[in-house]
């Protein structure tokens, strides 16, 4: 049986729903929530901040610590093992590195922005989910920033080019999956993240980009829009 | 042709384009891109006659010289004292910019200043590696004693101090409280109790609304609503 219409009646280029807040954690520098699907990640900025050890302090300009925590809660399976894995290590690194590109700490030399990304439900895509929240926190953090950093998983499916795979999606076991979340700078359409796993034709990979690229403006709007609403609020 | 894309006074965000076109020109917050100014940062957007720039609604406090800061001791060393100024950024108190008095070679320098004190004190230089150097000697420059500091948000200090110092002034007199607003988001006042607890409530009211026109009209409204007392206008003190 192939793959030709997705279970969740979405169509291939639609994402779930998403929702996004900002400004939710008082105590912190710039934060935000994100939810897409039933994939929820709250952010956390606090900094530019004071870093020790000293060893890690860089005269040039400051440096941002990204720390990517799924609660154990989380998972639609098994309970998430509390504390830092092989895989949330990997995923705090790429998550670092996919924003620093936007991000322009010069003026910030020998010390630190840390963010924090916690998610407290997931169901696939955690980490595009993370990185979208970071960047809107790091952005109501009053960071500069030349962009702001939109992410989403596309991949194929039986043969099928999708946006936003979710659990049934990636765990599809009848045909081949390939999955590839994608980061990227909705204005200049760059792209500061890509990674895959599964197999693919490179016209099949130019085709999802170019999907990758749709959502990911859509994502920067619901972004936009979020990050304007904290502030329209306060006029009432 | 260069054409704005968005109005004054609305809220920008990261990758925002605002305006296209060479006429306009970028100023803090914003940044060409081939035609384009884009926006650098979140903040109101603010274009006086072909300047465009983003004034920050939020954001860590970065020391800039010439700022009078509230800060606290939180170190003495041989040579003078280790101050926080509620940024990323510590600073150096050295004795020849603490006081006047001569001070013998190894003598107590907590006779000063102890840790834990808090210090309202001026930013005299900036490094561009942020090493900040600090003085108390000078104008309203001191140890303070009693009251209380609060933590407001940085960007909006301007906006606390008010034209001419307005709006501090303003609060002031409703109350009787002392206060000194720190330009690092710190604000130390000292009153009576409930009278420093209204002077709290509308500063944070300030911090809240401060982006909105018609501030200073509203902060009289309230003041004269809670003391029950007319605020006469007092140009420029």
């Amino acid at each position: 049986m192939a793959y030709t219409k997705r279970l969740n009646g979405r169509k291939n280029d639609e994402t779930r729903e998403i929702e996004a807040k900002v400004g939710v954690i008082k105590r912190a520098d710039g934060s935000s929530y994100f939810k897409m699907g039933n994939t929820i990640a709250y952010a956390a900025v606090y900094g530019p901040r004071n870093l020790y050890p000293r060893f890690l302090q860089n005269p040039e300009k400051g440096i941002l610590r990204c720390n990517y925590n799924m609660m154990p809660f989380s998972s639609s399976g098994e309970r998430v093992r509390p504390g830092g894995s092989r895989r949330s290590k990997e995923i705090s690194l790429v998550t670092g590195k996919a924003l620093l590109p936007v991000l322009d700490l010069d003026e910030y030399p020998n010390s630190v922005v840390d963010v924090f990304i916690e998610l407290p439900q997931t169901e696939a895509g955690s980490r595009c989910a993370g990185i979208c929240a970071a960047s809107m926190a790091l952005a109501d953090a009053g960071l500069l920033m030349k962009d702001l950093i939109a992410a989403v998983s596309v991949g194929k499916v039986d043969n099928q080019l999708l946006v936003d795979l979710d659990y049934s999606e990636e765990a599809y076991e009848d045909g081949d999956v390939a999955d590839i979340p994608i980061a990227m700078m909705p204005n200049f359409e760059k792209i500061t993240l890509i990674q895959m796993d599964g197999e693919m034709t490179k016209d099949e990979l130019r085709k999802l980009i170019e999907m990758a690229k749709k959502a990911c403006k859509n994502i920067y709007s619901i972004m936009n829009k979020a990050l304007k609403e904290k502030y329209e609020v306060e006029r009432e | 042709m260069g054409k704005l894309l968005l109005k004054d006074k609305s809220i920008v965000v990261p990758g925002e384009d605002i305006a296209s076109g060479m006429d306009y020109l970028p100023g803090y917050g914003t940044y060409r891109e081939t035609e384009k100014i884009i926006a650098n940062r979140l903040g109101l957007l603010s274009i006086e006659g072909r300047a465009v720039r983003v004034i920050p609604l939020s954001g860590q406090y970065i020391p800039k010289t010439g700022d009078v800061i509230i800060s606290k001791v939180i170190d003495v060393s041989f040579s003078g004292w280790r101050i926080d100024t509620n940024s990323a950024y510590s600073a150096m108190l050295s004795l020849k910019d603490a006081t006047s008095d001569f001070i013998a070679r190894g003598s107590d320098l907590t006779r000063y200043f102890n840790v834990g004190d808090i210090l309202v004190c001026k930013v005299i230089n900036v490094t561009s590696q942020k090493l900040v150097d600090v003085t108390t000697k000078g104008l309203g420059l001191r140890k303070i004693k009693g009251g209380r500091v609060i933590s407001v948000n940085a960007n909006k200090v301007p906006r606390i101090i008010g034209k001419q110092d307005s709006m501090v002034g303003m609060i002031k007199q409703a109350t009787g409280c002392k206060i000194i607003v720190g330009l690092n988001g710190l604000v130390w006042l000292e009153g009576l109790p409930e009278k420093e607890l209204l002077a709290v409530n509308t500063i944070r009211m300030i911090e809240k609304e401060s982006h909105l026109s018609g501030l200073t009209d509203r902060i009289k409204a309230f003041l004269e609503k809670e003391t029950g007392n007319k605020i006469t206008e007092s140009k420029s003190e």
